[in-house]
């Protein structure tokens, strides 16, 4: 099949050559495709914007994989593309969404780590994500830990947030442990265990549940305190910092 | 197969330049040996003058062979227009439309979130300071006609705009030889809201 298509969303791009540019997609039948966009760069390029960062389009790819495995030439080639969506182009107009909309990109990147994968559940939450960083109706911040946390969840990562993560005794508990995997118990209380504000717990429940008219009355502390437990599991779990995430803009 | 030791050592350092492949490399290399010395004694002094004489002028970060750049040491350029490009090649592209009497700032780079690029890391301090003697009046913002160029440019006018100062930004439209069908939606986008009557 030397010609496939999808709907995918653009992760990252990096220069290649002269004015071609290497382009990590996320597909909704395919998984993580990484294509060659051939003469982007060029400002009558028939791409044009439609191969730029947290693109939602149609494309369609020529493949190459018959080539010798690590031979030159081994990616796929972007032949035609559509756009479904220019969510990039708007939200590279606001800041703060721009960087929320760079990291919801890269973690998207990290999880999916073998290429051609298929990751339908993980396409949705992206694109889902992206829309509603677009859409404005709930603040940045609340969007992408929302995206976080349930990312983790569908990687299996996701935090015990009612029963202990240790020993599963049933709930409420106050101490919080990034290794242990969620909340503990006073008995299985590791040292150095966060001890996070009732409502900060309540806040990161509703964020893996949606249950946005519960997280947009949240208040700003426990919405700070939720980011950095959120954020801390991720990437404990990724074993690596993410580069975009300390360069979210948070309200 | 691997050369012999000379050759090889060639080959793998012109191998580290951007955009030369290993046959790129191989051409080149074979290229060099069958050339005149004089010509590769050229080319030598060359490479050493670009890495000891030329640095990056102090006000504007262009590259420059003296502490000030051309362009900053030119009187005749109007001090209260400066044009924000992110790297000295887009100065001179700048340049060559004889369009432009200002002077510039190249910020070194675009912020990019995912490649760890921040606003810290870009001279965009030094852009501030050399705001801050009042002489200039406009900034236009070059950055390129990406969505990472974007990104710079919405945070530069945000940052910008308390100061009183005239922020634009370079116009987004069709290029010149171009088919309209083959237009993407975010350039006809952008050229139909900055359309302009015709005279």
């Amino acid at each position: 099949m030397p010609l496939f298509r999808d709907d995918a969303v653009v992760l990252r791009v990096h220069k290649l050559g002269e004015a071609d540019r290497i382009v990590t997609l996320l597909t909704r039948k395919h998984g993580r495709v990484r294509a060659v966009g051939k003469g982007v760069r060029r400002t009558t390029s028939r791409f044009g914007a439609r191969l730029e960062p947290a693109s939602h389009i149609d494309v369609q790819f020529l493949t190459r994989t018959s080539a010798a495995p690590g031979a030159a030439g081994k990616l796929d080639l972007v032949t035609q593309t559509e756009s479904l969506d220019n969510l990039g182009a708007r939200l590279s107009l606001d800041y703060g969404k721009w960087t929320a909309a760079s990291a919801i990109c890269e973690i998207a990147e990290r999880l999916t780590a073998e290429e051609g994968e298929p990751a339908l559940r993980l396409y949705l939450l992206v694109l889902g994500a992206l829309r509603a960083l677009d859409s404005g109706e709930h603040d940045v911040t609340l969007v992408l830990d929302a995206y976080l946390i349930r990312a983790a969840a569908l990687e299996g990562w996701e935090p015990a947030l009612d029963d202990c993560a240790k020993c599963a005794a049933p709930g409420p508990h106050t101490a919080f442990h990034i290794a242990a995997g969620g909340v503990v118990c006073g008995n299985c209380r590791p040292p150095g265990s966060a001890r996070p504000a009732p409502e900060t717990l309540l806040l990161m429940r509703a964020l893996l549940r949606s249950d946005w008219p519960a997280a947009d009355v949240s208040e700003a502390f426990h919405r700070r305190e939720a980011s950095g437990l959120i954020s801390a599991h991720i990437q404990w779990h990724l074993e690596r910092g993410l580069r975009a995430l300390p360069m979210v803009e948070r309200g | 197969m691997m050369y012999e030791g000379p050759v090889q050592d060639l080959m793998d350092e012109l191998g580290r330049l951007p955009g030369i492949g290993p046959k790129s490399a191989q051409r080149i290399a074979f290229h060099i040996l069958s050339s005149e010395s004089a010509d590769i004694d050229r080319m030598i002094a060359a490479l050493t003058r670009v890495k000891l004489e030329v640095k990056f002028c102090r006000i504007c970060g262009n590259v420059s062979e003296q502490d000030e750049c051309r362009i900053c040491r030119d009187p005749r350029r109007d001090p209260s227009i400066i044009c924000v490009v992110e790297e000295p090649k887009d100065v001179v592209a700048v340049e060559r439309t004889r369009e432009f009497r200002g002077r510039y700032h190249v910020l070194g780079g675009a912020i990019s979130p995912i490649d760890g690029i921040g606003p810290d890391n870009l001279r965009i301090r030094e852009l501030l300071t050399r705001l801050g003697d009042g002489v200039v009046m406009e900034l236009i913002l070059a950055t390129d006609p990406n969505l990472e160029g974007e990104a710079t440019a919405t945070y530069l006018a945000r940052l910008l705009r308390p100061m009183g100062l005239t922020v634009s930004r370079l116009a987004s439209g069709l290029p010149v030889g171009g088919d309209l069908e083959y237009a993407d939606e975010v350039t006809l986008g952008r050229a139909l809201s900055g359309r302009r009557s015709v005279e």
